[in-house]
C-alpha cells in the first residue's frame, strides 16, 4: 500500500447559484444525483490501491447529496484511514439534523458551513438563501449531532459591509460553537453576476482594515491564524487544506477538481455530463513539473509558519544568504526573520503577492 | 531649338492634398489608367510602400514615378509624378519636391472643403510659381457640394475652379478628366540640353546593391552614364554607373537624362549623406558656373535618449538606427549611457513628427521595444571661462554657476487659421512664451498669423494643442531663426531621493514650477504602489519645487478559497513576474516603462 494521500470530490450541485461564485456548479440538476454518485465511485475505483487519510466534500453544496456522499464513503470504507479527517461543505437551510447524524454516522467528522455573515441584509446582498438565525442553527445542530469540528466561512468586503457590521458578524462567529474559521475576502470573478451588474466589494483600503480588524479579533477568541485566510484553535487546523500549502499530493474527483498525483499537477473538464458519461475522469496536465522553488515559497509563505531555511538548502539548494537578500527589498515589518527561517507578519500577509514574487524569484 | 523639342511632351507634376482627401488613391487610379501598374499589381496606395504610411495616411517620404499617357490630341505625354511628405517637419523637402515640378494637383474633398494643412503646401507650391490645377474629389458622396467647394477654391486660394474636374478616385468617375488638364494646364518644362549640367536632387534611397539611388530633376545639361558627377554643396564626386526612369515598380534603365526630365542616378554612392536633398548635380571637369537656388543644410533640431527596454537589446538598437539612417540623412545618434536607463543613443531628428515616425518604425520594423526620453532642443550656453558650448542632453547642462549666458533656438512660425481660432491660437502662443510679430486676412475667412516661439515650446505638443484648439483647422510650419538669450533651468526628478538621470530636462524659469508639478502627478499617476512609500521630487538647483508620493501598497493578497488549485495561484504569480520585467529598477524603486513615456505627453 502506498503512503496515505488527500482526496478531495467536487460535488457540483447547488439549489440556487450565488451571485459571485464562479466554483462549478449547477441548479436544478438533481436528477443526475444518482448517476453522479455511480461515476464518482467508478474513478474511485481506478484508485482502489491508494489509501486516503483526508476526504474533502466540497461544492457546490454537498450537504444536498447527503444520501449518495454516505453511499460513496461506504464503497471506500476499507480504504480511508483510521484517524482521517472527512470534511463535509454545507449550506445552513440545506442541513437537517438527519442528514447530520446521517453523515457523522458514515465516517464525517468534520462540517464546514458557508456562513459568510452575520447580518442579514449582507447575506441578502450575497445572494444566500439563510439568514443569521439559522445559521446558528445549523451549526448548534451539528453539535448535538456529534461534530466536534465544525468550520465557519466568513466574507470580508461584503458590499455595504461597515466596521461595525462586520464586528457583529466576527462576535457572531466567535460566540458559537466552532474550531474553524476560514476568512476570505470578496473578490468579483469575471462572468459571475456580480462582474455583470458590477457589484464592488470594499476597496483596498477598507479590505485592509477589515482583514486586521477580524485576524485580531479572532486571536483574542483563541483562534490561531495559521494560514492567511484561516484560523482555528489549536490542533483543529484542516489537514486536507494543509496539503496544498505543504506541498502533498491529494487526488481530486469530479468536473472541476484539482489534483496533484505522481509529480504531476492536473484538473477535470468543467463538464458534468462529461464527467457522467465517461468511464473514467478525462484530466488535462496545468503543470507537469510542479515541486519547484518557486512553488514551495509560494505556497509556504501563505502559512504563519513560513519557510524554513534548512528545506530551502535541502531540497532546493537554495542558501540563506540569497533569501535574505532578497528581503532586503521588503520592509521589515512585512516579515519576521528568526534563525532558522521567515514568515509573514499580518500586516505581510496583506501584501503577500508583491514580497512571495521577491521571495521566490530566486 | 529642335534639340529641346522633347520638352513640350513632359509634364511635372505633384499632388497636394489633406489626409484622407485621396491623394494616395488618385495616384493609384493614375497608375492603373495609364497602364503603369498592371491590375494585377494593383496594390491600395501603391506609392506609400512603407507600413506606416498606409496606416496613418500621411506620405514620410517623398517618391516619384514617371507614366506615359496618351492624350486625346493625339500625342504622347511623359508624366512624372513626383509625390511629396506633407508634415511640418519635413517642409525642406517639400519645397525641393516642389522645385521639380512644374505644376501641382490641389486636391479637395467635396464634402469637406478645403482643410487649413492643404493650405500652407498650396501657398509653398504657389511660391515656387507652380501651376495649380485644382481636382474635387469624392464627389460619389451624398454629402458632397461641389459648387460650394469651388467657389472656396476660388475665394481662398483665388485660383479659378470652374473647370475643376469633378472625379470619384474610390470609384474612378473622371480620371481621365485630370489627365487631360494636367496636359492642357502644367507648362512644359524649360531647359536646355546643351547647357552645363545642373540636376535638382529631391530624394534618395539606399539600395543594398546599387548603393545610393539618387533621385533627381535635371534642370539644365544632360547626364549621361559614365559621367563623372559633383555634388556643389558636398563636394563629393561619383562615376554614373546606371540612370533612368522611375517606374511603378521597377527602374528603368537609359543611357541619358536630359534637361527637363526626372529620374534617377546610381553611382556607387556609400552614403545617403552625400546626396543631400536641395543639392546640385553637376559635370566634375565642366560644372555649372553656381548651383540652383534655395539648397539648405538640414540639422536635427529635437533630440531624444533612445534605449533598448531590455538591455541585452543595445546591439540590435545599434544596427537597426544604421540600417535606418541609410534612408534618412536627417537622422542622427551617438552612443549615450544613462544611469537610469544604461547604454542608448542620443538621437536627433527633424521634428516631433520625424522622432515618432523614427521610435515607432524602431518598433514596428526593428522589433525593439523602446524608453525614450523627453525631446531637447539644443542650447547654446557661454560658459563663464568664456567657452562656448551646445548642449543637446539635460544631463550635461552645466552647473549654473558655470554659465555666463544662457541661450535657446527661436523660429519664425506662420500659422494659418479660419479667423474664429485667432484668440485661441493668441493665447496658446502667449502660454509659449510666443512674441506676436503680425497678422494678415488672406480672405475674410483665413488669416496668418506670424509668431517668433521657443523652439522649445514647440516640440512637445504644440502640434496637438494647435488642432485641439481649433477643431483641426489650423496649420503651421517653422523655421529656426536663431539663439536669443533666456532664462532657463535644469529641472532634476528625485525618486525615493535620487535623481533620475533621464528624466531631467531644460526648461525656461518661469515654467519650472508648473512644469515639475505637472510631471511630479504623471509620474505619480505611472508608478504603481510598492511595498513602501516612494516620494516624487521636482528640484531645481537642488531646490524642491515640487513633490507628490506614491503610497505604500495597501493590499496585494489572494484570499479566496481557490480549493487546490494551485496552478491558478501559480500562473497569477507568473504573470506579476511578466509585469516586472516591463519595470525599471531604478534604486529600491520600480518604474514601469510607461512612466518615462507618460512625462512626455503633458498637454491636457
Amino acid at each position: 500500500m502506498n503512503k496515505p494521500t488527500g482526496l478531495y470530490i467536487h460535488i457540483p450541485f447547488c439549489k440556487s447559484k450565488c451571485p459571485y461564485c464562479d466554483f462549478y456548479s449547477l441548479a436544478n440538476a438533481d436528477e443526475y444525483k444518482k448517476e453522479y454518485k455511480k461515476a464518482v465511485i467508478r474513478n474511485l475505483d481506478y484508485y482502489s490501491d491508494i489509501t486516503f487519510d483526508t476526504v474533502y466534500f466540497g461544492g457546490g453544496t454537498p450537504i444536498l447529496l447527503w444520501r449518495e456522499i454516505c453511499g460513496i464513503l461506504d464503497s471506500i470504507g476499507d480504504r480511508i484511514t483510521n484517524n482521517a479527517e472527512i470534511t463535509i461543505e454545507a449550506n445552513p437551510c440545506s442541513t437537517d439534523f438527519n442528514a447530520l447524524c446521517s453523515l457523522k454516522q458514515s465516517g464525517v467528522n468534520r462540517i464546514s458551513f458557508g456562513l459568510q455573515s452575520g447580518v442579514d441584509d449582507e447575506l441578502k446582498a450575497l445572494g444566500r438563501r439563510h439568514s443569521s438565525k439559522s445559521g446558528l442553527e445549523a451549526v448548534l445542530a451539528a453539535e448535538k449531532a456529534g461534530f466536534k469540528n465544525v468550520s465557519a466561512d466568513i466574507m470580508l468586503g461584503i458590499p455595504f459591509q461597515t466596521e461595525k457590521s462586520l464586528k457583529e458578524s466576527l462576535s457572531y462567529l466567535t460566540d458559537m460553537p466552532i474550531s474553524h474559521i476560514s476568512a476570505y475576502m470578496l473578490k468579483i470573478e469575471p462572468g459571475t453576476p456580480f462582474a455583470q451588474k458590477m457589484v464592488a466589494p470594499a476597496n483596498d483600503e477598507q479590505m485592509s482594515e477589515f482583514y486586521l480588524k477580524a485576524v485580531s479579533h479572532f486571536q483574542q477568541n483563541g483562534y490561531f491564524q495559521y494560514e492567511i485566510s484561516n484560523f482555528s484553535l489549536k490542533g483543529y487546523e484542516s489537514r486536507h487544506n494543509l496539503k496544498y500549502w505543504n506541498c502533498e499530493e491529494y487526488i481530486g474527483i469530479g468536473p472541476s477538481a484539482h489534483s496533484y498525483y505522481n509529480g504531476k499537477r492536473f484538473s477535470v473538464d468543467r463538464n458534468l455530463h462529461g464527467f457522467i458519461g465517461s468511464p473514467l475522469q478525462e484530466t488535462i496536465v496545468t503543470d507537469d513539473n510542479p515541486g519547484g522553488y518557486d512553488e514551495w515559497a509560494m505556497l509556504k509563505l501563505r502559512l504563519s509558519e513560513g519557510i524554513d531555511f534548512k528545506t530551502a538548502k535541502s531540497r532546493y539548494n537554495i542558501g540563506k544568504e540569497q533569501i535574505l537578500s532578497r528581503c532586503r527589498l521588503i520592509p521589515k515589518e512585512y516579515l519576521e526573520i528568526t534563525d532558522t527561517g521567515i514568515r509573514l507578519t499580518t500586516k505581510g500577509f496583506l501584501v503577500s503577492n508583491a514580497i512571495i514574487g521577491i521571495i521566490s524569484d530566486i | 531649338m529642335s534639340n529641346s523639342e522633347y520638352l513640350s511632351n513632359i509634364r511635372n507634376f505633384c499632388i497636394i492634398a489633406h489626409i484622407d482627401h485621396g491623394k494616395s488613391t488618385l495616384a493609384d487610379r493614375i497608375l492603373e489608367q495609364t497602364e503603369t501598374v498592371a491590375h494585377r499589381e494593383m496594390e491600395e496606395q501603391i506609392l506609400d510602400n512603407m507600413e506606416l504610411e498606409r496606416e496613418r495616411g500621411i506620405t514620410i517620404k517623398a517618391r516619384a514615378v514617371r507614366l506615359n499617357y496618351k492624350a486625346d490630341d493625339g500625342n504622347l505625354y511623359v508624366f512624372n509624378l513626383i509625390d511629396t511628405p506633407g508634415h511640418v517637419d519635413f517642409n525642406y523637402e517639400v519645397s525641393r519636391s516642389l522645385n521639380a515640378c512644374e505644376g501641382a494637383i490641389l486636391i479637395v474633398d467635396a464634402s469637406q472643403g478645403i482643410e487649413a494643412q492643404t493650405l500652407a503646401n498650396t501657398y509653398l507650391a504657389i511660391e515656387q510659381n507652380l501651376e495649380v490645377v485644382p481636382v474635387i474629389n469624392k464627389i460619389d458622396l451624398p454629402s458632397a457640394q461641389p459648387d460650394v467647394v469651388k467657389e472656396e477654391i476660388e475665394n481662398v486660394i483665388g485660383i479659378p475652379a470652374d473647370e475643376a474636374p469633378l472625379i470619384s478616385a474610390k470609384m474612378g468617375i473622371n480620371i481621365k478628366d485630370v489627365m487631360e488638364q494636367i496636359v492642357k494646364y502644367v507648362p512644359a518644362p524649360k531647359g536646355n540640353p546643351d547647357e552645363k549640367l545642373k540636376a535638382l536632387i529631391f530624394d534618395s534611397y539606399y539600395d543594398s546593391y546599387k548603393g545610393v539611388i539618387v533621385h533627381v530633376r535635371v534642370k539644365e545639361g544632360t547626364l549621361r552614364v559614365g559621367d563623372k558627377i559633383r555634388m556643389m554643396a558636398t563636394g563629393a564626386t561619383f562615376d554614373v554607373v546606371e540612370l533612368g526612369y522611375m517606374g511603378a515598380k521597377t527602374l528603368e534603365s537609359a543611357n541619358e537624362l536630359r534637361a527637363g526630365e526626372v529620374g534617377y542616378i546610381a553611382a556607387s554612392i556609400k552614403s545617403i549623406g552625400d546626396t543631400k536633398v536641395g543639392d546640385t548635380v553637376t559635370i566634375a571637369d565642366n560644372p555649372a558656373d553656381e548651383p540652383l537656388e534655395g539648397y539648405r543644410n538640414v540639422n536635427p533640431m529635437v533630440f531624444s535618449g533612445i534605449y533598448p527596454a531590455d538591455g541585452a537589446k543595445y546591439v540590435d538598437l545599434r544596427e537597426a538606427l544604421e540600417k535606418l539612417q541609410l534612408n534618412d540623412a536627417s537622422l542622427t545618434f551617438e552612443p549615450e549611457t544613462s544611469i537610469a536607463l544604461g547604454f542608448g543613443f542620443r538621437c536627433g531628428f527633424l521634428g516631433l513628427l520625424h522622432m515618432e515616425i523614427i521610435q515607432e518604425r524602431l518598433e514596428r520594423e526593428y522589433n525593439l521595444d523602446l524608453i525614450t526620453t523627453a525631446p531637447s532642443v539644443v542650447y547654446k550656453i557661454t560658459k563663464t571661462d568664456g567657452e562656448t558650448v551646445y548642449i543637446d542632453n539635460p544631463t550635461n547642462y552645466p552647473d549654473v554657476s558655470e554659465i555666463e549666458i544662457a541661450e535657446e533656438p527661436m523660429v519664425k512660425a506662420n500659422i494659418y487659421t479660419p479667423s474664429e481660432y485667432v484668440g485661441n491660437i493668441m493665447d496658446l502662443c502667449q502660454e509659449r512664451r510666443g512674441i506676436f510679430k503680425d497678422m494678415k486676412y488672406l480672405d475674410l475667412n483665413r488669416v496668418e498669423l506670424h509668431y517668433n516661439l521657443p523652439l522649445n515650446e514647440i516640440v512637445y505638443d504644440f502640434f496637438d494643442a494647435l488642432k485641439s484648439r481649433t477643431k483641426g483647422y489650423a496649420s503651421y510650419d517653422y523655421e529656426v531663426s536663431g539663439f536669443v538669450p533666456s532664462k532657463l533651468v535644469k529641472l532634476d526628478i528625485l525618486l525615493n531621493g535620487d535623481i533620475v538621470d533621464a528624466l531631467s530636462f531644460i526648461v525656461h524659469a518661469d515654467k519650472a514650477y508648473s512644469r515639475a508639478r505637472k510631471i511630479a502627478e504623471k509620474l505619480k499617476d505611472n508608478i504603481p504602489r510598492q511595498l513602501f512609500e516612494v516620494p516624487i521630487q521636482a528640484a531645481v538647483g537642488g531646490k524642491i519645487i515640487a513633490r507628490e508620493t506614491v503610497k505604500a501598497m495597501r493590499k496585494d493578497v489572494l484570499a479566496k478559497c481557490y480549493g487546490g488549485d494551485i496552478t491558478r495561484k501559480k500562473k497569477l504569480l507568473e504573470k506579476q513576474k511578466e509585469g516586472k520585467k516591463r519595470m525599471r529598477q531604478l534604486g529600491s524603486v520600480e518604474v514601469p516603462q510607461e512612466a518615462f513615456m507618460a512625462v512626455l505627453k503633458l498637454d491636457e
